[in-house]
């Protein structure tokens, strides 16, 4: 570093933006071959055995993956509701 | 004697198998393929490149044989020509042959079968056979790899480069025979190339320290940007074989490192300046 840089007015260089983004960018699509395949099928099971009491149909059932710090979380959503 | 044994019984032979590969188009693949290729032979070596770019040949330009390419990969595969018939010898250093790509058909021609009998045959003639990856995650990139026992990861300094090396990283470790029959996993090497220390230094450039750490792959080196890189090529003569530079000498370093050598780095910084010129941050 030079003597005058330090009286330069100090921005963020466009470098450790780009390294910024490409840490973000980069874990996301390393987690996403993890994410399992068998949800949907996951899904029509769950569909299936809740069926035999409510009936329900598709759009009724949610299941996802998450991501909350080390842990993963597998969402089921049911909605009641009337028709959908 | 008991060594000899061990390497014996390890594979057919010794021979290693190279990707030289980026995802990304234009990074420098074909540039380091015959860089590093030329510079094993010169490290005594016998050393076979393999062009995968089907349809989009360029190694033979790059390399200087352009007009001695008779038989290529494809005409070997299906039976229409020798593999004796396709090498082409480098008339400049022994020990080194070039195996051309086909021009006239396209990428989905290669089958894995096809290629995996030439690899296996080359396998017993030579010590390191590096295939020159065409760039895209298609089947070419993908034959490209399947084989290989090692890979070098060829990234530039920018976000895009650096994004699809890590997909290109992550199919190393799964789409390769060696993730599909369990073996140890291909030894991956990173390589930087058309480094630029001084637009590092002013925060306009990602350094090798910040691709390193989001790839997180052995590091053998960076390639500075150089002008010798476009010389060597119009005149058809490999960076290594190509009179001394920066380029030339980075890549005898790489090399060098490759080989289990144990080489400081170089051409990470910018070049030392007086001290008048650092007082006033001279530009």
């Amino acid at each position: 570093m030079s003597f005058f840089d330090l009286f330069r007015f100090k921005r963020k260089s466009s470098a450790s933006i780009a390294k910024e983004r490409l840490q973000i960018i980069v874990s996301h699509e390393r987690r996403r071959p993890s994410t399992p395949d068998f949800l949907p099928q996951l899904q029509q099971d769950i569909l299936g055995v809740v069926r035999k009491y409510i009936p329900i149909n598709e759009n009724q059932i949610k299941l996802s993956v998450d991501r909350k710090g080390d842990s993963e979380v597998l969402e089921l959503n049911i909605s009641l509701s009337s028709d959908s | 004697m008991t060594e000899k044994l061990l390497h014996e019984h390890t594979e057919q032979t010794q021979a290693k198998v190279v990707v030289v590969t980026s995802g990304k188009g234009g990074v420098g693949k074909t540039t380091t393929s015959a860089a590093f290729a030329s510079a094993l032979a010169v490290r005594g070596y016998k050393t076979v490149v393999i062009d995968f770019d089907v349809g989009l040949r360029n190694l033979d330009l790059i390399m200087g044989c352009e007009r001695r390419v008779v038989y290529d990969l494809l005409n070997v595969i299906h039976g229409e020509g020798s593999l004796n018939q396709a090498l082409i010898k480098d008339k400049r250093v022994g020990n080194l042959y070039i195996l051309p790509a086909s021009q006239t058909r396209d990428n989905d021609a290669l089958s894995i079968e096809g290629v995996g009998e030439v690899i296996a045959a080359l396998r017993k003639n030579f010590e390191y056979i590096i295939c020159d990856s065409p760039a895209g995650i298609e089947k070419g990139a993908m034959t490209a790899m399947y084989f290989a026992d090692e890979a070098l990861v060829v990234t530039n300094p920018e976000i895009s480069s650096v994004r699809d090396s890590d997909r290109i990283i992550g199919m190393l470790a799964s789409k390769t025979r060696r993730a599909e029959q369990n073996l140890p996993p291909v030894k991956e090497h990173l390589i930087i190339t058309r480094y630029d220390p001084l637009r590092v230094t002013k925060g306009d450039m990602l350094s090798a320290g910040d691709v390193n750490e989001i790839l997180a792959i052995p590091f053998l080196g960076v390639v500075p940007e150089s002008k010798s890189v476009l010389a060597a090529s119009n005149s058809g003569i490999p960076v290594t074989l190509a009179d001394e530079g920066d380029a030339h000498e980075a890549y005898f370093d790489i090399v060098d490192r490759f080989l289990g050598e144990d080489k400081p780095f170089r051409f990470m910084d910018v070049p030392r300046k007086g001290i008048f010129s650092r007082l006033f941050g001279g530009r």
